[in-house]
C-alpha cells in the first residue's frame, strides 16, 4: 500500500494511524467548532433569504398605518403620496373567540381580505380548503397552527364576538402569512397556537360587523425603492389623525418580524462567539501534540537533515499531519453542522411559522469555516513546526539532558518533607514546566466555561419568568375591553363569578420624544398601591408609583437616554390627543419589552376624561374559573383574556423545546473538547514519562502507584481548572448576556449554583473517561523496549 | 560445583520465541542454567545472542515460551503479573545501560524510591555512600554526569539489599575511567551485601572481574567459564 507516496509520506501516514486516538480527539473538537458554526450561519442565512423571499412573494407591507375608522376614499390620497408604491386598506379588529371544546375564551385577530381572491399586500397562503363564497358571509380562514393546536377541521365552526354580537361562523381553509410567522398574542412573549388565533373573513362581512361600510381601520403600503420611510410615516401621520390613528410604523416595528428579528440576532452572537472558542481549543490541542511529536522525533529530524533535507522541507512535513487532522475535522464538521441545521430547521418551523424553511448553507460558509480553521491550525501548530525548522541537526541527535528540576521552588521543597516520592514527583512535574500545566489547565477551564455559558440561560430565563409571572405580574386573568369603559365596568368584574380581587389598569398609545428620539409606546395607567401587577427595582423591591411624572423601564429609559428628573415629550395618539412635557419620576426593572407607567389618577386628569380604564387584573378562585370564563365569553365588551397560568405553561414549553435542545447539544460539544483536552493531555504526559513510569514498574512499583503519578497530576490539574472555569463562564455568560440584549428582552445575568455544579460534573466525568482510556495503557507499558531505548 | 540447593536461579530448558510464523525469532533455545548465590557472573556474546532475553526473564520482566525458571526453589515461570512485580519489589535490583533515573527527583530520592516500599532496606544514605555519592544526596539528575547518574541506579538496586542484582550493559554509555567506578561500585555491592549479581557486558576485559563467565551465541550458553582469579576492576582496561 502507499507505494506511490514518497517515503516522507508514507512516515506521515503510519505516524497518523499510530496517533489515531489523539488525532481523532483534535478533529472532534474543530469538527465542533466547524460544526457550530455551520449551523448556526447556515441557520442564520437560511432565515433571512427564507423571510426575504415570504415578505417578498406575499407582499409584506413596508409601512402599517393603523387608525379607527378612515373613509375608503382616503385611500387614493394615501396612494398619491410620495414614496407610496402601493397601498390598500382592510378591516382589523380584536375578538374574544369561543371555542367548542376549549373552557376559557381565546384572544382573537379578524382580518379582512377581499371578495374575491386576488394579489394583495400582506397575503396569505392557502394551505388547505378553499378560499370564500360571496354568498356566505359567516366563513372564515383560520390560522392554520391555530386549527391545528384545537383540532379544527374545515367545515367546523366556532363562535367570535364580533362588535358585541355573538357571532358562529365556518371555518373554510387554513392559511399562514407573513405577519404571523410568530404568531404570538398582544401582550405575550412567546406563541401559544391554543390561546391566540387569527382569522380572516370576507371584507363585506367584517366592515358590516364592525358598521366599516366604505371604510377601513388599517391602511398597508409598499414602499417604492429607496422612499424615505419616516417621512413617509410622519405624512401619513398627519393624514390620518383626525381619523383617530395611534401612529403608523414600519415594518421593524410589527411584532412578528420584531421576534423574527431577534432569533436572528441570536443566532449571529452564537455563530460569532462560540466556534472561534471551539478552534481555539484545538489549535491549543494541536500545539501540544505536535510540540510532542516533534520532541521525539528530533532524532530522526536530525538525521533528516543531516541527510540534506531542506528545513523548509521538513517544516513542511510536520504542516502537513496539522492540516490533515484539521481537514478532516472540518469534513466531520460539515457533515455535523449540515445534520444539525437539518434538525434545526424542523424545530425553527415549529415555532416560525413559514410555508417552507429549508436549512442552506451556501459555499461561503464552507469557505469561511475552512480557511479559520486552517489559519488557526496553522497558526497554533506555527511555534512548534518553527522550533523543528531551526534544530540544528547535531544537537537534534544527540539525547537531551535529562530535564532540570533543581530550580524547585522552596514552598514546595518545604512540602517534600510531608509527601511521598510519587507526589513529589507530579508537583515538581507541574513546576518544571509551568506553560504546559498552565495550558492544560486552561483548556479544561475553556471546557467548562463553555458549558456554563451554553447552559446558564436556561436559569436566567426561568429567573425571568419567576420574576415576570410571580413577582411584577401576580394576577391570575387580564381582561381587556374593546374600548375604554368607566369605573361601572370594574364593579362590574369585581362581581363576575370567581373574582376574588380585580384592580383596573388603563393603556393609552402615545408617541415619547426625547431630543431626535422617538418611540411608538404604551402608557399603562395603575392604581397607586396596585399588587397584581407590580413595578420593582432593581433588587425585586416594589415600587410605589408617584402621583406625578412617568415611571420607565429601565430599557426605555436607555433607548430614550433619559435619567429621573428629566422630561420626556408625551404625544398621545388616542382621545383627545393630549399633548404635554412629563418628568421621569422613576425607573423600574423589566425583562420583557419595553415600557412606560403613570399613575391611573394622573394619566386620567392627562387624558381630560373621568375614572376610565382599559381593563383589569384579577386574582380568581381556582374553582370558580369555569364559570368565570362562561361570563367573560359572554362579555361583549371584552376584547381579550390573557391567562398567566396559560402563559407561563406556554413560556416553560418553549424553553424546555428549544433552550432545552441547545443546551444539550451544547453540553455534547463542551463535553468532547473536556474529553480532547484531558485524553490528549494524559497520552503526552504518558508518552513523555512512559520511561520513567516503565522504570517505576520495574522497581517493583505496581500498577495503581505508577498510574497515580501519572493520573494525579491530572487530577490536580483538573481540579485547579474548576474555579477557573467557573470564572470563564460567568465571564462568557456575561458577554453573552450583553449581546442578548434587545428591545424584546434583556436575559438577567443568573447562574444557579448547580449549573456551575453541572459544569464541574462533566468536565470530572470527561476527565475520569480519559484517566480510564490512558490506565488502560499504563496497564499495558511495554517494561522492556521502554527501557532498552535511549530518549 | 554448586549444588542445586545452593543456587540462586535454577534454569530448565528455557526457551523464548518472540512473533509468530515466518516472523517468529527464537531468542532462547532451550537453555538449561544453575547460577550459585552470591556469585558474580558476567553474561557475554554478541548482539542477539540472547543475553538480555535471559536477564529479563531471570528479573521478572519477560516470561518464556517454554522452560521453567525457579527462584529459591520457587517458580517465577509460574507467576502472575502481582507476583512478579512482588518478586521485583521485594528481591531483584536493576541496573540500565541508560541509568533510568527519574528526573524529579534527587540521589536520595530517587533511592527513597525503593526503600520506601522495601522490607528492610539500607537508608537512602548508606546506599548512595556505598557507591560514593555520600555528598551528592540531594543534587537532581540534571546536576550529576552519566557515572554519578549510574551510581545512584546502583544506590537505588542494592538499597534494598536484594537477593539478586541485574545489571545490563552498566558501563555501556560510560568511559574508562567512570566505567571503572561504576563496576568498584557494583563488586562493592555483590561483597558486602553477597548479592547475587548478574552483569551482561559487550565487553570482554570486564569479564575478569566475574567469579563466572558464560558466553551465549544464538539463544544458547556456549562456554561456561570459572575464573580461577578475580581481578580488581582497577587493573582492568579495555
Amino acid at each position: 500500500m502507499f507505494q506511490f507516496l514518497h517515503p516522507m509520506d508514507r512516515k506521515l501516514l503510519r505516524d497518523l494511524w499510530h496517533m489515531k486516538g489523539q488525532a481523532f480527539a483534535i478533529a472532534i473538537v474543530i469538527a465542533c467548532g466547524v460544526g457550530m458554526y455551520v449551523m448556526s450561519s447556515g441557520m442564520l442565512l437560511s432565515l433571512q433569504e427564507t423571510r426575504h423571499a415570504y415578505y417578498e412573494r406575499y407582499r409584506f407591507a413596508d409601512v402599517i398605518a393603523p387608525a379607527k375608522r378612515v373613509p375608503e376614499a382616503l385611500l387614493e390620497t394615501i396612494q398619491g403620496l410620495p414614496g407610496v408604491r402601493r397601498a390598500e386598506s382592510r378591516v382589523r379588529v380584536g375578538a374574544v373567540l369561543d371555542i367548542a371544546g376549549a373552557e376559557a375564551p381565546v384572544t382573537g385577530v379578524l382580518i379582512s381580505l377581499p371578495e374575491k381572491r386576488r394579489a394583495i399586500i400582506n397575503d396569505i397562503v392557502l394551505r388547505s380548503g378553499r378560499y370564500f363564497d360571496p354568498r356566505h358571509p359567516d366563513e372564515i380562514l383560520l390560522l392554520e397552527s391555530f386549527a391545528r393546536a384545537h383540532g379544527l377541521r374545515n367545515g367546523d365552526h366556532l363562535h367570535a364576538i364580533l362588535n358585541g354580537t355573538r357571532k358562529r361562523l365556518t371555518i373554510i381553509g387554513t392559511v399562514l402569512s407573513p405577519e404571523y410567522v410568530y404568531a404570538i398574542g398582544p401582550g405575550e412573549i412567546v406563541p401559544d397556537d391554543r390561546r391566540f388565533g387569527v382569522a380572516w373573513m370576507n371584507r363585506r362581512a367584517l366592515a358590516e360587523a364592525y358598521d366599516l361600510h366604505h371604510a377601513f381601520n388599517e391602511a398597508l403600503i409598499l414602499h417604492s425603492p429607496g422612499g424615505r420611510q419616516q417621512s413617509l410615516i410622519e405624512t401619513l401621520d398627519r393624514l390620518l389623525k383626525p381619523y383617530g390613528s395611534p401612529g403608523a410604523y414600519g415594518r421593524d416595528q410589527q411584532v412578528s418580524d420584531q421576534f423574527l428579528s431577534n432569533e436572528i440576532q441570536q443566532l449571529k452572537v452564537m455563530g460569532r462567539l462560540l466556534p472561534p472558542i471551539f478552534l481555539l481549543v484545538a489549535a491549543f490541542l494541536l500545539n501540544m501534540v505536535i510540540s510532542r511529536i516533534i520532541d521525539t522525533e528530533r532524532e530522526q529530524i536530525g538525521l533528516l537533515k543531516a541527510f540534506g533535507y531542506e528545513p523548509g522541507y521538513v517544516g513542511r512535513h510536520y504542516l502537513k499531519l496539522v492540516l490533515l487532522i484539521t481537514f478532516f475535522g472540518i469534513l466531520l464538521g460539515m457533515v455535523l453542522g449540515l445534520w444539525l441545521g437539518r434538525g434545526l430547521a424542523v424545530l425553527y418551523m415549529e415555532y416560525f411559522k413559514f410555508p417552507f424553511l429549508i436549512f442552506r448553507a451556501p459555499a461561503e460558509v464552507f469557505f469561511v469555516a475552512t480557511t479559520f480553521s486552517l489559519a488557526i491550525a496553522a497558526l497554533g501548530t506555527a511555534s512548534a513546526v518553527l522550533r523543528v525548522m531551526r534544530l540544528d541537526p547535531a544537537i537534534a541527535m544527540a539525547p537531551p539532558p535529562p530535564p532540570d528540576y533543581s530550580r524547585s521552588t522552596r514552598w514546595i521543597e518545604s512540602m517534600a518533607i510531608w509527601m511521598d516520592q510519587p507526589t513529589r514527583m507530579i508537583l515538581r512535574h507541574i513546576y518544571r514546566w509551568p506553560q504546559k500545566s498552565a495550558l492544560t489547565t486552561l483548556g479544561i477551564a475553556m471546557s467548562m466555561g463553555l458549558l456554563i455559558a451554553s447552559s446558564f440561560s436556561l436559569d436566567s430565563v426561568r429567573y425571568m419568568i419567576d420574576v415576570s409571572f410571580n413577582v411584577i405580574e401576580r394576577q391570575d386573568v387580564s381582561v381587556h375591553f374593546v374600548e375604554p369603559r368607566n369605573a361601572r365596568a370594574l364593579h362590574d368584574l369585581r362581581h363576575a363569578p370567581g373574582v376574588m380581587q380585580a384592580e383596573p389598569y388603563r393603556a393609552v398609545r402615545a408617541t415619547l420624544r426625547h431630543g431626535t428620539i422617538r418611540r411608538r409606546e404604551a402608557i399603562v395607567g395603575l392604581p397607586p398601591a396596585a399588587s397584581l401587577s407590580r413595578l420593582v427595582d432593581t433588587r425585586l423591591q416594589p415600587v410605589q408609583i408617584p402621583g406625578q411624572g412617568l415611571v420607565l423601564s429601565d430599557k426605555l429609559a436607555e433607548l430614550l437616554q433619559v435619567r429621573v428628573g428629566d422630561l420626556v415629550h408625551v404625544e398621545v395618539t388616542e382621545g383627545r390627543r393630549p399633548v404635554g412635557d412629563l418628568p421621569v419620576s422613576a425607573i423600574v426593572q423589566t425583562y420583557l419589552g419595553t415600557s412606560a407607567y403613570m399613575d391611573l389618577a394622573a394619566l386620567n386628569r392627562l387624558m381630560r376624561e373621568e375614572a376610565v380604564i382599559s381593563g383589569a387584573y384579577l386574582r380568581v378562585d381556582s374553582d370558580q374559573r369555569a364559570n368565570l370564563y362562561r361570563a367573560l365569553k359572554n362579555t361583549p365588551v371584552v376584547a381579550g383574556i390573557g391567562l398567566q397560568e396559560e402563559a407561563q405553561q406556554a413560556f416553560n414549553q418553549t424553553l424546555q423545546e428549544i433552550l432545552g435542545t441547545f443546551t444539550l447539544f451544547n453540553t455534547l460539544f463542551a463535553a468532547l473538547i473536556a474529553i480532547g483536552v484531558v485524553y490528549n493531555s494524559a497520552r503526552i504526559s504518558l508518552s513523555e514519562r512512559g520511561r520513567e513510569l516503565a522504570s517505576l514498574r520495574v522497581l517493583g512499583l505496581s500498577r495503581g502507584e505508577v498510574s497515580y503519578i501519572l493520573l494525579g497530576e491530572l487530577t490536580l490539574l483538573t481540579l485547579l481548572a474548576l474555579p477557573l472555569g467557573a470564572l470563564l463562564g460567568h465571564l462568557l455568560a456575561r458577554w453573552m448576556v450583553h449581546s442578548f440584549d434587545t428591545e424584546l428582552f434583556r436575559i438577567p445575568l443568573i447562574i444557579n449554583p448547580a449549573t456551575y455544579g453541572y459544569a464541574a460534573l462533566v468536565v470530572i466525568l470527561a476527565a475520569v473517561a480519559s484517566g480510564l482510556l490512558v490506565r488502560r495503557r499504563v496497564d499495558q507499558l511495554d517494561l522492556i523496549a521502554v527501557l532498552k531505548t535511549r530518549e | 560445583m554448586a549444588t542445586a540447593d545452593s543456587s540462586a536461579f535454577h534454569v530448565r530448558g528455557l526457551t523464548k520465541i518472540y512473533g509468530h510464523g515466518d516472523a517468529a525469532v527464537c531468542a532462547l533455545r532451550g537453555i538449561d542454567l544453575d547460577v550459585p548465590r552470591g556469585e558474580l557472573v558476567v553474561l557475554l556474546g554478541p548482539s542477539g545472542s540472547g543475553k538480555s532475553t535471559l536477564l529479563n526473564v531471570l528479573g521478572g520482566l519477560d516470561s518464556p515460551t517454554s522452560g521453567q525458571v525457579f527462584f529459591d526453589d520457587r517458580e517465577l515461570t509460574a507467576f502472575g503479573d502481582h507476583d512478579l512485580t512482588a518478586y521485583r519489589r521485594e528481591h531483584v535490583g536493576f541496573v540500565f545501560q541508560f541509568y533510568n533515573l527519574i528526573p524529579s527527583l534527587t540521589a536520595r530520592e530517587n533511592v527513597m524510591l525503593v526503600t520506601d516500599i522495601a522490607d528492610n532496606p539500607l537508608s537512602p544514605e548508606q546506599a548512595l555512600e556505598m557507591v560514593g555519592l555520600g555528598r551528592r544526596l540531594d543534587h537532581f539528575p540534571a546536576q550529576l554526569s552519566g557515572g554519578e547518574q549510574q551510581r545512584v541506579a546502583i544506590a537505588r538496586a542494592i538499597a534494598k539489599q536484594p537477593n539478586v542484582l541485574l545489571c545490563d550493559e552498566p558501563t555501556g554509555a560510560l568511559d574508562i575511567a567512570t566505567g571503572i567506578i561504576v563496576l568498584e561500585a557494583i563488586l562493592e555491592a555483590n561483597r558486602a551485601l553477597k548479592t547475587t549479581t548478574i552483569l551482561i557486558t559487550h565487553n570482554a576485559s570486564i569479564a575478569a572481574i566475574a567469579d563466572r563467565v558464560l558466553s551465549m551465541a544464538d539463544g544458547r550458553i556456549a562456554d561456561i567459564r570459572v575464573n580461577r582469579e578475580r581481578l580488581e576492576p582497577s587493573r582492568l582496561s579495555w
